[in-house]
């Protein structure tokens, strides 16, 4: 396992696509539930505690080998929103051709086989953390990361937010995500031998709702 | 993995400058199309797509910054039926979905190839930036810079590395010089010292029995000629 390929996968600029996504963050600021940093901590607590443990919780069963195809019904089943659906498969597809390109794996190539139009997001990190030797934690701290730090570098361009408090917030929340990691790679391996179902299951309503609502909007800077 | 390994694409598929598609066939010539805001990218597509539809099988992808309003403008003008025109979202950072991160654009590329193809030409419109902004070499195989003369006559001379090494440098408007008290001529010798050999035509779709396109549409046909011999 390499310390450094962690860095490239986690690195904001791996070209996957995120940079068009707001994680939600677009809904909450006009929505009014994201007015600056104090409420960007709780909106990225939120998701760190619900969508992201789902997610990360997805991405080490699948660093962990457990079978894709049946861990992206799971995230579906996960995922009751449409528009969060089609983004997630969307990310998962910029994911797959960004992931193919820098460790090409006969794994990820049967996976985007198998789902040419996108696997959700987090199942296909955890093949992509499995293609760059990278284990069940690494994909699991991937996902919680991109989780919060997404909504962060979108609220600083939707409000002008001052970019250290951006920062200030996503490392307020570092002891948090460790903890939340720990739980996702716990979940994992009760996959391994219990199935998909028994990984975490929570859900954040207001995130779906917003991905609804902002989904229909004419104008909007982000793509989700 | 239980997953079929027979129904894998494998190769080019994650090689996104690669001019083979993963069935093997060769790939449209896509040329990109940047500039600032509204120097009139979308105008030259629109004239473009008349110009060069009866001619070649082609398509566009637009990029708008938060709206649909390019792809939107497109469709109304019935330049392609729609099927052959879509938008990529670029969550406010139009360079970054052109340059830095071009997943997204490739994809819109390849979805229009497998959906109306067998495609010639895609044209991929930039939402207006800044003159730094350029396309990867990994999503367009030319680019077309396109500013105004309304901007002020001095970009040409200010340069940056769409101005300095776009394939096409367009400076466009033409129509409004007298208006704006643009000097076309001292734009013409700045394009000429930042671009040495690189190619600059001066347009306006507006002037009333003018040429229009013609100039850029003659440079896309070369292109054309160029990628499929
Ligand atoms: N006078 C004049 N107006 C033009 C010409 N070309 C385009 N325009 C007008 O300039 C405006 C902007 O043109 P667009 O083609 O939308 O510009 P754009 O570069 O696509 O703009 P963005 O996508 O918003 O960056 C429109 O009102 C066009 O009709 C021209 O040659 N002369
Ligand atoms: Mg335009």
């Amino acid at each position: 396992m390499s310390r450094a390929a962690l860095l490239v996968l986690a690195d904001g600029r791996f070209p996957a696509g995120g940079h068009a996504h707001s994680g939600g963050a677009e809904a909450a600021v006009k929505a009014g539930r994201i007015t600056g940093a104090a409420d960007l901590e709780e909106f990225c607590r939120g998701r760190l505690h619900t969508a992201g443990l789902v997610s990360a919780s997805l991405a080490a069963a699948a660093a962990l080998g457990v079978d894709p195809v049946e861990l992206d019904g799971a995230a579906d089943a996960r995922t009751p929103s449409p528009a969060l659906r089609i983004a997630a498969r969307k990310l998962g597809r910029q994911l797959m051709r960004a992931g193919r390109a820098t460790w090409p794996s006969a794994e990820l190539d049967a996976l985007a086989g198998r789902f040419p139009k996108g696997a959700h997001q987090p199942v296909v990190l955890g093949v992509v953390a499995r293609a760059a030797g990278l284990g069940a934690d690494d994909a699991a701290y991937c996902s919680l990361y991109e989780c919060v730090s997404g909504p962060a570098s979108a609220v600083v361009r939707l409000l002008s937010l001052d970019p250290f408090d951006a920062t200030g917030v996503l490392a307020g929340l570092a002891p948090e995500l460790d903890v939340v990691a720990q739980r996702a790679v716990e979940g994992a391996r009760c996959a391994v031998e219990g199935g998909v179902g028994v990984l975490p299951a929570g859900g954040a309503p207001l995130l779906e709702i917003g991905a609804e609502a902002h989904a229909a909007w004419a104008v909007r800077l982000f793509a989700s | 993995m239980h997953l079929d390994q027979g129904h894998t694409h494998d190769g080019p598929v994650a090689v996104s400058a690669d001019a083979h598609r993963a069935d093997g066939r060769r790939r449209a010539l896509r040329i990109g199309l940047g500039g600032p805001v509204g120097s009139g990218k979308t105008a030259t597509v629109a004239a473009l797509c008349r110009a060069l539809r009866d001619e070649w099988s082609l398509a566009v992808v637009t990029n708008d910054i938060y709206t649909r309003e390019d792809a939107e403008f497109l469709l109304r003008e019935a330049v392609l039926p729609p099927e052959r025109i879509t938008a990529v979202e670029t969550g406010a950072c139009p360079h970054t979905a052109i340059r830095d991160d071009i997943s997204a654009n490739l994809e819109a590329v390849e979805d229009l190839e497998d959906e109306v193809g067998p495609l010639e030409l895609i044209l991929v419109e930039s939402g207006g930036d800044n003159l730094t902004a350029t396309f990867s070499k990994g999503l367009v195989d030319a680019q077309i810079f396109v500013i105004d003369v309304a901007g002020g006559d001095d970009i040409p001379r200010k340069g940056g590395p769409g101005v300095t090494t776009a394939d096409l440098l367009v400076v466009n408007k033409t129509d409004l010089a007298p208006y704006v008290g643009s000097d076309l001529g001292r734009m013409a010798a700045d394009a000429k010292a930042q671009r040495g050999e690189l190619p600059v035509v001066f347009q306006s779709l507006r002037a009333e029995g003018g040429d229009g396109v013609e100039a850029v549409a003659d440079w896309v046909r070369a292109r054309l000629a160029a990628w499929a011999a």
